[in-house]
């Protein structure tokens, strides 16, 4: 179960030490979590679990593919991998090794990919990922999840070191985001939450821009729109009922993601309203047709269109 | 190379590194530590040894660079400024939001810039296509391609030289820049390098160790991989991480430096304050 963060405004903790504090405590109970990094410990925190469990931090260098590899095999002898890098080099340029030594050889490996979509700042265009998600959910059987702030991370965390056989994507930004869920709030692996209701309007969104998305919902109320909106932080496996469920007597829906639109959530809920030959104003709210770019993030995140204000004008677009 | 030009060289080298450490002090972070390291690389080239047009920048006939550790991208917009490509003032808009100078170099945005790097290890196999094309385009242009000691950790840089080997691509020099450390810490700690002049001659180089923050001894390098007629070459490059400013070179995590501290700001005006002194000094 699930309640709401008593303040919204305020910032959680660091995404980055999240993850990396959660592993530390899982590796006291489970001798066989080891962590896995490819030249950002640095960025990552990563190598704060070199200094607390030396022989389960695992340094594979610049060499995405290869730590994929390695984490393939330290499955097969029976290890549970949690491997991290940049979104984009977990999965675009790791792809086929996460693909084949991964999940066709029936192996387990967790991957935190950071720094998604707009969040890579000035990294830039290199760095940039609008397309893991699509790619990860190709994957048969992974898991991807998007989660949105400190709370959700720490429980996805947890339960991909649960979930046995099979890749567990898991993308967030290394920095603190925005509280959405109060301390102590549990989930459900492929159930998705809603966490507003409203009458008009649909939202279904992932990742840290819930917020956002619940920001937007309070501003088209002010303006008479009851704009409900659903947390789909797990896009793989997707919670078809809830979908089915929420469009119902939904003057429009719009999909909302820091990602691009082919592929990724907005995709993933195109594919379920067509198959169940659901008709309803529609909108994949994201990044159309293009490649990153440097900026900050609150630069980027307006530049690609992915704020509150955006997600308002195309639900009033939507409603006419 | 004439003593003059020599001089030159080392000049570039200084307003490199004061332009990048301007630029990062502006921007208040960066990739300071590989930057500096090239910044007597990038005086050679850009001082004497390549051809190019600042005003043309895609000549047909100019020599080719790649940089593939993408990330010390300031450090070659600075010498592209120094040289005319585009005005100094742009270097102060670096990572903005709508600039012409990414973090990382790209070719459609930076004149200049003959390819787009920042995923480590992608540029070494472009540069071999690069070289490959100039050959049988019959040109006599060359690819400098420029490669991070820590890059080597990814295996594409393997595929690429097993490529630029076979093919003797001589007209592709390679330099690896071996300032002995990546992001989490020393080379030898995170993925140990072993000899990487060995390494390369095992994969069908010709190749030397040289002082790559003397310019003389680059030249002298740049000029004997020229005359090596039938193999693949590559120049491994003893740097220091941070290289020309002693506070930065001590600096354990000079990777990404973070001007944030009133220690690190100040270390850095004086730094740039000293560098425009040599400068003025070499110019008046
Ligand atoms: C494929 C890829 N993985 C990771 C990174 C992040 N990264 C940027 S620089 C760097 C370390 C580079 O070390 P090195 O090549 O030795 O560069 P230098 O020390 O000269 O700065 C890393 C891991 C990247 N840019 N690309």
């Amino acid at each position: 179960m699930f309640t709401m963060a008593s303040d919204r405004s305020q910032m959680g903790r660091e995404l980055r030490s999240v993850v990396v504090e959660t592993l530390q405590d899982l590796m006291k109970t489970n001798d066989r979590v080891v962590a896995l990094e490819a030249d950002l410990g640095g960025a990552s925190g990563m190598t704060k679990i070199a200094a607390t469990n030396p022989d389960r931090f695992v340094q594979c260098g610049i060499a995405e593919a290869d730590m994929m590899g390695i984490a393939a095999g330290m499955s097969a002898e029976g290890f549970v991998p949690f491997t991290h890098t940049f979104a984009p080099f977990a999965t675009r340029r790791a792809f086929d090794q996460v693909y084949l030594s991964g999940a066709y050889a029936g192996n387990t490996i967790n991957i935190y990919g950071s720094d998604p979509g707009f969040c890579v700042g000035t990294n830039g265009g290199t760095h940039t990922s609008w397309e893991d998600v699509a790619l990860m959910r190709t994957i048969p059987g992974a898991v991807v999840c998007d989660p949105a702030d400190d709370v959700q991370t720490e429980w996805v965390v947890r339960a991909f070191a649960e979930m046995g056989q099979g890749i567990h994507y898991f993308r967030a930004n290394r920095k603190a985001v925005r509280n959405v869920y109060a301390p102590g709030s549990t989930f459900e692996m492929g159930k998705g939450n809603v966490v507003r209701e409203g009458d008009d309007a649909l939202v279904i969104t992932a990742g840290q821009l819930l917020s956002d998305a619940l920001d937007a919902a309070e501003a088209l109320e002010a303006e008479g729109i009851g704009c409900e909106v659903v947390d789909m932080f797990c896009i793989k496996p997707l919670d078809e009922d809830l979908i089915l469920s929420a469009v119902a007597g939904k003057r429009c829906v719009v999909t909302f993601e820091n990602h691009g639109v082919i592929g990724g959530l907005g995709s993933a809920v195109a594919e379920v309203l067509a198959e169940h030959g659901i008709s309803v104003p529609f909108r994949r709210h994201g990044v159309v047709e293009r490649f990153g770019q440097v900026g900050s993030p609150h630069f980027l995140q307006k530049e690609y269109g992915l704020t509150a204000e955006a997600v308002c004008a195309t639900v009033r677009g939507l409603l006419g | 190379m004439t003593t003059d030009t020599l001089a030159t060289a080392r000049l570039l080298a200084a307003k490199i590194r004061r332009d990048v450490l301007s630029m990062l002090l502006d921007e208040g972070q960066g990739h300071l530590g590989g930057s500096l390291s090239i910044a007597d690389l990038m005086g050679v080239l850009y001082g004497k040894e390549l051809r190019y047009d600042a005003k043309n920048p895609h000549w047909e006939d100019r020599d080719r660079v790649v940089l593939s550790k993408g990330h010390a991208g300031p450090a070659w917009y600075a010498a592209l400024a120094e040289s005319g490509f585009f005005d100094r003032d742009v270097l102060y808009t670096l990572n903005d939001g709508g600039t012409m100078l990414p973090s990382h170099p790209d070719r459609l945005k930076v004149p200049g810039v003959d390819m787009t790097t920042g995923s480590l290890g992608q540029g070494t196999s472009t540069a071999a296509g690069m070289a490959y094309a100039l050959r049988l385009k019959g040109s006599s242009s060359y690819v400098h391609l420029i490669v991070g000691d820590g890059e080597l950790n990814e295996g594409q840089c393997w595929e690429a030289f097993q490529f630029i080997a076979h093919n003797r691509l001589n007209n592709c020099i390679v330099y690896i820049d071996d300032n002995k450390k990546q992001l989490d810490g020393y080379t030898k700690d995170v993925m140990n390098p072993f000899d990487l002049v060995e390494k390369m001659r095992a994969f069908g180089f010709h190749a030397v160790r040289v002082n790559g923050q003397d310019a003389a001894a680059l030249d002298a390098a740049i000029q004997e991989a020229k005359a090596v007629q039938d193999s693949a070459v590559a120049i491994v490059l003893d740097t220091v991480k941070g290289a020309g400013v002693p506070f930065f070179e001590q600096m354990m995590g000079n990777h990404s430096v973070k001007f944030n501290t009133p220690e690190v700001i100040d270390e850095a005006k004086r730094a740039i304050a000293a560098l425009d002194a040599v400068i003025e000094g070499s110019e008046a």
